[in-house]
């Protein structure tokens, strides 16, 4: 996995990288039979977008906490939110990762 | 007409329940049941929505004390919800949130202040009176209802009480939903028939599990399935400590099981049963792997078929389940999985059929059929995916997984979907063994199969 991304920074170029880590996350984590770039940024990931169901959203997050540093929590934030789209949990990861 | 309370709790001013770590009296939840009651809309059955199990704990004693039937159907996809309609025109929901998917009259529950005064008494639900019904997917695309009655509901939790020797001083979360079997029994009757306290939440992610759990006074107990706790023990490096832990759903490995008994500090039991049956064994996994019934329930065997009858069980149901009697230890047994055609993935059941049925029931789709990929070794709590095969020329996948998702629950969605120009059926219409349908397709997909 990669470790370029700097958790300094909030340029567009590094969400773009988070982006795609988080991206090939999901893919590699779930076993998907796509690559990470076709997962449309702003489609849904579950439902009628990518598809995820609740067992997929848990493996996403188990993922993402450790690669991350920071646990999801559903009292906190809207779970439905952070999952509409992989900008938005980009977004949620660039703003609460530890590292 | 005999009559079995609502809640045993000894006195008004007893805990029934946490909110936000405040205690909810036995008092304050009567009344809000007393209010909800007259406030709902007049049909006799419900689909409760309520996500938090508090409130789905008043709607529910609330259609109780009014005579309403609670639907348990298995899933809420559009299809199941219209069969619901068709089943009892007269249905609605009780939502605790302003977003639903569920395509049915509505009422939106909201708390309820703490305006009104008196002292309740405790109601009396009549023995006989269908409380619930609970549904099976059947082969033929149409559920089947299962009538639980409240004699035999509170029957069941009883014994089970007993059994896990939980009682008043217990306060339990649960990570599982109430609007199906085990959630319904273990983490709200369970705790009205034995004088315990519910959390209000289902927490989903590990953090909040933890959380809600370290919410609780001691003794206190954690309800949970096999998926749950392994996301738990994988994501969590310190654990609050629990009392007892329960699992069901699905069989756990005794590796899970000795790793969650040893991060807890207290036993995990595992409970069995079904739909059909409500629950009938225990076993505590780290001392064996045999199963041990209910004092009054009895498993008879008849050839390849089980019955279970006895205590809380009216008629006997066949179990759907391969089990092995240990002769040396009556009321003891082993379990060896489900029959073939039925699967269990993530905890949620469905059969072959059933999904094959809905699957050929789709415009534009000639033929298909569900596969179960072969177990790979991997441990039990580990997700398998089911893998189609469909003959449909006319239709894009996209197309295809919108209309599966609109009649079958999202977990049992293929994955792959496989398109293809026909299935290899035999002269009287039978597919070869799912292993070497299977085994041939991946040769196929080697020479360039579109996926």
């Amino acid at each position: 996995m990669s470790e370029s991304v700097s958790t300094e920074s909030n340029s567009p170029e590094s969400q773009h990288a988070l982006q795609g880590e988080i991206a090939a996350l999901i893919v590699a984590a779930l076993n998907l039979e796509i690559s990470p770039e076709d997962i449309q940024p702003d489609a849904p990931l579950y439902g009628d977008g990518l598809g995820l169901d609740s067992i997929d959203i848990l493996e996403v997050a188990l993922v993402v906490s450790k690669q991350f540093g920071f646990s999801l929590r559903a009292d906190s934030a809207d779970n439905t939110r952070i999952f509409s789209s992989l900008t938005e949990l980009t977004r949620h990861v660039a703003a609460n990762r530890t590292k | 007409m005999p009559t079995l309370p609502l809640l045993v709790h000894g006195h008004l001013d007893a805990t029934v329940a946490w909110r936000g770590g405040v205690a909810i009296s036995v008092g304050q939840f009567l009344r809000e049941v007393e209010s909800l009651a007259a406030q709902l809309p007049p049909g006799r059955h419900v689909l409760n929505l309520c996500g938090n199990r508090y409130r789905f704990m008043v709607a529910l004693a609330a259609c109780l004390v009014s005579g309403r039937v609670s639907l348990l159907p298995p899933n809420h996809t559009a299809e199941m919800v219209r069969q619901m309609q068709r089943l009892a025109p007269d249905v609605f929901c009780i939502r605790d949130q302003d977003a639903c998917d569920v395509d049915l009259p509505g009422f939106r529950f909201q708390d309820a202040g703490t305006q009104a005064s008196g002292a309740p008494s405790i109601p009396q639900i009549p023995h006989d009176q269908v409380a619930a019904l609970v549904f099976t997917s059947g082969s033929t695309g149409e559920p089947t209802p299962h009538r639980k009655r409240w004699g035999s509901l509170v029957r069941n939790v009883q014994a089970e009480a007993a059994r896990l020797s939980i009682g008043p001083a217990h306060a339990l979360v649960g990570t599982v939903p109430a609007q199906h079997m085990y959630g319904l029994e273990t983490t709200v009757l369970l705790p009205l028939q034995c004088g315990a306290a519910l959390h209000e939440g289902n927490p989903f992610y590990p953090d909040d599990i933890c959380t809600a759990l370290g919410q609780l006074p001691r003794p206190r107990v954690l309800a949970t399935s096999p998926f749950h706790l392994r996301a738990l023990l994988a994501a969590q490096d310190v654990l609050p400590a629990a009392d007892l832990v329960l699992s069901a759903t699905a069989p756990l490995s005794a590796q899970l099981a000795a790793e969650a008994e040893r991060r807890f500090g207290c036993p995990l039991l595992e409970i069995y049963g079904c739909t059909e049956t409500g629950q009938l064994a225990t076993r505590r996994t780290t001392a064996g792997a045999a199963w041990q019934t209910f004092p009054d329930i009895r498993l008879r065997h008849e050839g390849e078929t089980v019955w279970a009858e006895g205590g809380h069980i009216d008629a006997p149901i066949r179990l759907n389940d391969v089990i092995e009697p240990i002769a040396s230890r009556p009321g003891h047994f082993l379990l060896h999985g489900r029959h073939a055609d039925l699967v269990n993935i993530a905890g949620k059941r469905t059969s072959l059929a059933y999904l094959n049925y809905q699957l050929n029931a789709i415009p534009g789709v000639e033929d298909g059929v569900f596969l179960l990929p072969p177990d790979d070794a991997e441990a039990l709590e580990s997700v398998r995916r089911l893998v189609a095969l469909v003959v449909a020329p006319r239709l894009t996948p996209a197309a295809l997984m919108h209309a599966l998702r609109e009649c079958i629950d999202p977990i049992f969605l293929p994955r792959p979907l496989l398109f293809v120009d026909a299935l290899p059926r035999n002269a009287t219409g039978k597919l070869p063994h799912p292993q070497a349908l299977l085994a041939s397709l991946r040769a196929h997909s080697a020479q360039g199969l579109q996926a």
